[in-house]
């Protein structure tokens, strides 16, 4: 169930290339580790972020989680739906659950992420 | 590393798939289906909790009245054999021990249900104050599972497997009687806002009376509910936590459960210093927050105004009845008005907040 097509961090988000933009998000085990979604923080429209730096914030009704960038750049758009919907991240973390798109300053950050198989194997070792 | 403890019924949690965590030292269920939906689901029907973890002490022998009086800040005199007291237990300096509830068994004999975390503490602290008291105080807690049932449909459910009358228990008192075929000791008491059951078993009964709760109140959508759910039920019915409303640094009076402290019975422990706090004004008073910006005040984030700090969040969450971001803080009582603005501040950054009446919800009846 995790798309093949995405690259993979060890914080459990992902980053979705096409082109020079890039859409990040978070994985469908960081939501199920979540729980319930009910808060979402992100930057504006227009804002850089900085590879391996805090973008945001997701929270569950009982945690915080930063959410870290996988790229450096500018933000080119906001998903503001999962502002007033936070449970979009539970229910389709890789549809309309993504959080933002970022205009890529230099993909080569990207070539450290895992494939869906060297995520799902490092999953399977965390969880054990 | 230390080794996590269990309950009798940790079996049963693992078995529904229950996501698992360190609790005060408890491997406890935070969560089984998922808090919001477990948290609507005692609201609207009901809720299985194991509150095993719950430490129970008890206190026996001819002055076990004068000795619980002594101890605790509200008044056990008004008790008759049956009935069940909720009060707060406090250090001489009005610091809050814990809170707890007392049950009377019969004037030499009362049994006290304290938190979890604390059960080591309030017995030490408890053994410590028998001084020439005639009791004996034992930390029972292995001698029991606690299973909470609590709900609307809580007593529909529980007297499927009881011949004892339900309807006739009010609340705050408790009786003896067998659910299942097993005895037990039955309050109608609670931690959730809703009408609901404590229920005592002996641990070798627990597994055995959780499976057959949740199996007869299945069709009324009975659920098992974790410590996530347990909190944020808690929580909008202004209920107090140890450890976040309630601490050694924090009296009864300002944690708004003044009504449990009674200066006119016999003397006990903080007494003097509660008066004194009373007579020269409370300095600090739990309010209500709703937040008006983004975002969610949780423990411990600090309370500003005009940029000073005046104060911190003692809970704070998304409330899944209300839909909306809550809070309780302890601030200073001349800022405690309500309808005032005061800010939150999340990660650096002031957030507004209004200042609301605390109890966030409140059954129908």
């Amino acid at each position: 169930m995790n798309p093949v097509e995405l690259k993979y961090n060890k914080d459990h988000e992902y980053a979705r290339v096409s082109g020079n933009t890039v859409t990040l998000g978070i994985t469908d085990h960081a939501q199920e580790s979540l729980g319930d979604v009910v808060f979402v923080e992100l930057p504006d429209d227009g804002t850089t972020v900085t590879v391996g730096k805090s973008y945001g914030t997701v929270e569950s009704v009982k945690a915080v989680s930063d959410i870290t960038a996988s790229i450096s750049g500018k933000v080119v758009e906001v998903n503001t739906l999962v502002l007033d919907s936070p449970d979009l991240l539970n229910s389709d973390p890789y549809g309309e659950g993504w959080l933002i798109k970022v205009e890529a300053d230099d993909l080569s950050p990207l070539e450290t992420m895992m494939t869906v198989a060297e995520y799902e194997a490092f999953v399977a070792e965390e969880e054990h | 590393m230390v080794e996590l403890k269990r309950t009798p019924l940790y079996e049963e949690h693992k078995g529904a798939k229950a996501k698992l965590i360190d609790f005060g030292g408890w491997e406890m269920p935070v969560q089984y289906a998922g808090v919001i939906e477990e948290h609507h689901a005692v609201r609207k029907n009901a809720g299985l909790f194991d509150t095993s973890h719950m430490g129970e002490i008890d206190v026996r022998g001819k002055d076990a009245l004068a000795y619980v009086q002594m101890l605790i800040t509200n008044d056990a005199s008004i008790l008759h054999d049956g009935k069940i007291l909720y009060s707060p237990m406090c250090y001489p300096t009005g610091g809050i021990v814990d809170d707890l509830l007392v049950y009377r068994y019969d004037l030499e004999h009362f049994f006290i249900v304290v938190n979890a975390s604390n059960t080591d503490k309030d017995y030490s602290w408890m053994l410590e104050q028998v001084g020439d008291f005639e009791v004996s105080v034992d930390n029972v807690s292995d001698q029991y599972v606690q299973l909470a049932l609590q709900g609307p449909l809580a007593e529909t459910i529980l007297q499927r497997l009881t011949k004892v009358d339900l309807s006739k228990l009010v609340y705050y008192t408790f009786t003896h009687g067998e659910v299942d075929g097993v005895p037990c000791l039955i309050s109608r008491t609670g931690y959730t806002g809703e009408d609901g059951f404590e229920i005592y078993p002996s641990p070798e009964f627990g597994r055995q009376l959780w499976q057959k709760i949740l199996e007869v109140g299945a069709t009324d959508g009975v659920q098992p509910i974790g410590l996530g759910a347990r909190d944020t039920l808690r929580f909008e019915a202004r209920l107090p936590l140890y450890g976040h409303e309630l601490g050694r640094e924090i009296t009864p009076l300002e944690a708004g459960i003044g009504f449990f402290v009674k200066f006119n019975k016999v003397d006990f422990i903080g007494k003097d210093a509660l008066q004194a706090q009373k007579e020269q004004g409370v300095p600090r008073k739990l309010v209500g927050l709703e937040m008006v910006g983004r975002g969610i005040a949780r423990a411990h984030y600090p309370l500003q105004k005009d940029g000073k700090d005046i104060g911190f969040v003692t809970s704070g969450s998304y409330s899944p009845t209300l839909n909306k971001n809550i809070a309780l803080g302890l601030i200073p009582t001349e800022l405690a008005v309500q309808g005032e603005v005061i800010d939150v501040l999340i990660r650096e950054k002031p957030v507004q907040a209004k200042i609301i009446p605390t109890l966030f919800y409140k059954r129908g009846k």
